[in-house]
């Protein structure tokens, strides 16, 4: 088998499996938020992983996608899905307009302006309250999916639901992602991470390409905004704040940038640690730090890649 | 004949520092000419502004008959031209078939939702390109370790997959920079061997070696550098004899060697 097709097969058992162990039905929605939480992280291992691109501003799309449910049932009259839609068409038309100069920049620079455009977005969320609702938030509407099921004559827990529709939508996004890895886009992706000089003059057009992952991964971080915020019906600002962003390339890190099935499993134990431990939950911001600054220093691969080759041995190449 | 490649008053300067002054030569389709000179001559640098990763402040530089000079390096790549670098230039996480697929990219490009939702576009483009990559692969050698990442790969490995890479762009021209520097004996042989090889099959070479053996015997066309300068141009027989040259880079050893080789 195919690593792709073993990693989908694997990603998929886990979703299916883990409910057969859940004390309660309080777990569903802890799912539900690491899978959203995983579909963003999957985008980030396409921009750092694959393309070597550093972002600190990706919550800024996942609050465009979320805001668009927000708004645009209210304002357009458009249906929530449709709102998804609209949100990752914004994301990606912004983040193809702001890519093309920033991503010149590399390294620190990068990483600077990418958090500029994050805070912007944020700061115009907060700031613009006769639209958003500011500081406090504003209220989303239904997805309708669980009437429509109940007429249909399925009923569904709302936490039931989520947990198997973010699973499906991260399922999905893995294998995108899976896809691109090996194909003529990600071995570009990747050679210009490995060195951009060669990937040149190799025919490659890198700023072109660089591009590509940028409104794609901005595409991830839409979509997860935009279910995060169906699901908990309320979103504030802060899911566009710089925290946010920070939180997103730390699971990403912590599980091991460079692979998919890493990155997701980064999400889970993020995503999952402060729900479960309240003392946790005090201290996230803290604690988020320590284990970007442990991982970077002990476990450089991430924790994933790390583990299996410990697993393999040294050199299990 | 009128060349396939040529250098035109080419000259860079870094912050003040002359590093190439007004050099020019000439490269006819099918031909090796090597470009010898000590260390810090303006071998790298002159690689560097023909192939576009450096702008020149003075020159022009023209691929079939047509301006190229300062062209963005992925335009170049397209018109044939292509490189091997001195200080290795590998993908180091990629395997050494990916590596050399990736010198594919202008023949397998798919577009990105195609290769997103792993249409057959993008698939068949995958496999086509990882066959001919494997052949290339076991044209310099390599292909036992198809699967191995780069980085954990032999630094005479990596001069290899290097040209390897760089063929697979099918180029007209390919520009070698010290392609046996660092590699012992055994290797260097069948880098020679290879070189002859390419060259047999038509593709014009542009070399930088300090292999004086080497660059004696393959080259139709000997151009020397130093300080920046081109000090001497011509038949290798001919610019081995020239005193500045000897004076320059070759010293007396060098000239026996030289000799030596011409039998
Ligand atoms: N990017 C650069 N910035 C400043 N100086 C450079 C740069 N590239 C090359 N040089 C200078 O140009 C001169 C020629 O270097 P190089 O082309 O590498 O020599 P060679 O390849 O013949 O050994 C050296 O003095 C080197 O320091
Ligand atoms: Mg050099």
């Amino acid at each position: 088998m195919k690593p792709k097709h073993l990693s989908l097969l694997v990603l998929t058992l886990l979703v299916v499996a883990a409910p057969f162990f859940f004390p309660s039905g309080f777990y569903y929605r802890i799912g539900a938020l690491i899978f959203i939480n995983a579909i963003a992280v999957t985008g980030l291992v396409i921009l750092i992983g694959y393309a070597g691109q550093i972002s600190l501003g990706h919550a800024g799309f996942a609050g465009i996608g979320a805001y668009a449910c927000a708004l645009a049932p209210e304002h357009l009259g458009l249906p929530p899905v449709a709102a998804i839609l609209l949100g990752t068409a914004l994301s990606a038309a912004l983040a193809w307009l702001v890519g093309k100069p920033i991503l010149r920049l590399h390294g620190y620079y990068l990483g600077v302006a990418t958090l500029g455009l994050g805070i912007l977005i944020s700061m115009v969320l907060s700031n613009e309250a006769q639209w958003t609702g500011g500081p406090d938030g504003i209220a989303v509407p239904d997805l309708g999916l669980r009437g429509l099921l109940r007429d249909l004559g399925w009923r569904i827990g709302a936490g039931e639901l989520w947990y198997g529709l973010a699973g499906t939508v991260m399922i999905l996004g893995a294998w995108l992602a899976l896809n691109l890895f090996d194909s003529p886009t990600g071995r570009a992706l990747r050679a210009l991470h490995g060195s951009e000089v060669a990937a040149r003059t190799m025919g490659i057009d890198v700023a072109r390409h660089k591009l590509h992952a940028f409104v794609v991964s901005a595409v991830y971080a839409s979509v997860s905004g935009s279910l995060l915020a169906l699901m908990n019906r309320l979103i504030t600002p802060d899911v566009a704040g710089f925290m946010h962003s920070v939180q997103m390339v730390t699971m990403a890190v912590l599980g091991g940038v460079g692979s998919v099935l890493g990155a997701i499993f980064g999400a889970t134990i993020l995503t999952a640690l402060p729900q479960l431990l309240t003392v946790f939950h005090q201290y996230e911001h803290m604690v988020l730090g320590l284990v970007m600054i442990l991982v970077m220093i002990f476990l450089p691969d991430g924790l994933l890649p790390s583990l299996m080759k410990r697993l393999r041995g040294r050199d299990g190449e | 004949m009128s060349a396939l490649l040529e250098i035109d008053g080419l000259g860079i300067a870094f912050g003040g520092i002359t590093a190439v002054d007004d050099v020019s030569f000439a490269v006819r389709a099918g031909e090796i000419v090597s470009v010898i000179g000590p260390n810090g001559a303006g071998k790298t640098t002159l690689f560097n502004m023909i192939s576009g990763l450096y702008r020149p402040s003075q020159g022009k530089v023209r691929l079939e008959g047509a301006e190229i000079t300062a062209m963005e390096p992925h335009l170049l790549a397209r018109r044939g031209l292509s490189r091997t670098f001195q200080n290795l230039q590998v993908f180091g996480e990629m395997t050494l078939l990916e590596n050399v697929m990736v010198g594919h990219h202008l023949r397998e490009k798919a577009g990105v939702l195609s290769d997103l939702l792993g249409l057959p576009a993008s698939r068949q483009k995958t496999r086509a390109s990882a066959e001919s990559a494997l052949a290339l692969l076991a044209r310099v050698g390599l292909e036992k370790a198809a699967y191995r990442a780069a980085r954990t790969m032999s630094y005479g490995a990596l001069k290899r997959l290097e040209i390897a890479r760089a063929l697979a762009l099918a180029p007209k021209i390919l520009l070698l920079d010290e392609p046996a520097a660092g590699c012992n004996a055994v290797e260097t042989e069948e880098i020679d061997r290879l070189i002859a090889e390419i060259a047999r099959a038509g593709v014009a070479i542009l070399l930088v070696e300090h292999d004086m053996k080497l660059v004696m015997k393959i080259s139709a066309h000997l151009v020397v550098l130093d300080h920046g300068r081109k000090i001497a141009e011509g038949a290798p027989a001919e610019v081995a004899r020239d005193p500045q040259v000897i004076a320059a880079y070759l010293g007396q050893h060098g000239q026996e060697q030289v000799l030596h080789a011409e039998g």
